[in-house]
């Protein structure tokens, strides 16, 4: 009885703190992507040759975990297969707020455009088969103007 | 030393390549990192004690790169690539390599 009360407890607790934390962080992404918006990140290997400039490499990463519920909803998702929109929205938060914060990197050294941008993922538990909590990190050229 | 992922540097020539340089570094995390981050497995969100010590691993990974590539007499490492593996539970490997060259 005890261990049925702890699952629906962590299931609650999972579902409110989980569900707070992404609507929060959602805003704060939307709003710093309108924000870093005339930064651009493109996947070109070759910048334009035209004038010189400097180049540096800029990297943003972050490590996300998703919440009790979301990971209850995984399993049983896995009974039935089809998408896992738990994960999904676990993974599009994580690439965001690393590109994010490479444009941040970009923005404090000046820079004003990113190239040959790569994002890389990795899982960073492995306990029973679970996600559980991801690694993203994108890293690119940034182009600086020499002033 | 110039550190870039793009393999070539608008305004400036490649004068000699030296090959590949390599750096990488092993980290497990600590004790007080994991409790802290299985209560935020119940509660979602970002880890930011792994976020700090991978970002510090990779950093480690750069260092060692730079410094073989200072050793080989190069002013820059181009087209620079990470990569991350997970060799034991909970250690991971940061992984960082490029081309050392000397640019003019």
């Amino acid at each position: 009885m005890a261990e049925i009360l702890i699952f629906v407890a962590l299931l609650a607790l999972g579902y409110g703190f989980g569900r707070h934390a992404e609507t929060r962080h959602y805003k704060s992404i939307i709003q710093r992507e309108a924000a870093l918006r005339d930064i651009p990140v493109v996947t070109t290997k070759f910048p334009p040759l035209d004038h010189p400039v400097n180049a540096e490499l800029v990297t943003g990463s972050v490590v996300i975990s998703v919440d009790y519920f979301k990971r209850f909803l995984a399993a049983l998702r896995n009974l039935a297969g089809g998408r896992v929109t738990s994960y999904e929205s676990l993974l599009d938060r994580a690439r965001r707020e690393a590109v994010l914060r490479m444009k941040q990197q970009t923005l404090n050294l000046g820079g004003h455009i990113i190239f040959n941008v790569k994002l890389e993922t990795a899982s960073i538990h492995k306990g029973r088969g679970s996600i559980g909590s991801v690694e993203v990190l994108a890293y690119g050229t940034a182009l600086i103007h020499p002033h | 030393m110039l550190i870039t992922n793009i393999e070539i540097i608008p305004g400036k020539k490649i004068t000699q390549h030296l090959g590949l340089v390599q750096g990488s570094s092993v980290r497990a995390k600590h004790i007080g990192r994991d409790i802290m981050a299985s209560l935020k497995n119940i509660f979602g969100g970002e880890l930011k004690g792994y976020t700090e010590l991978l970002q510090e691993s990779r950093e480690e990974a750069m260092g060692r790169m730079v410094q073989q590539a200072e050793a080989v007499g190069a002013n820059a490492v181009l087209n620079v690539r990470f990569s991350t593996s997970s060799v034991a539970a909970g250690a991971a490997e940061l992984f960082a390599y490029g081309t050392a060259v000397v640019l003019e």
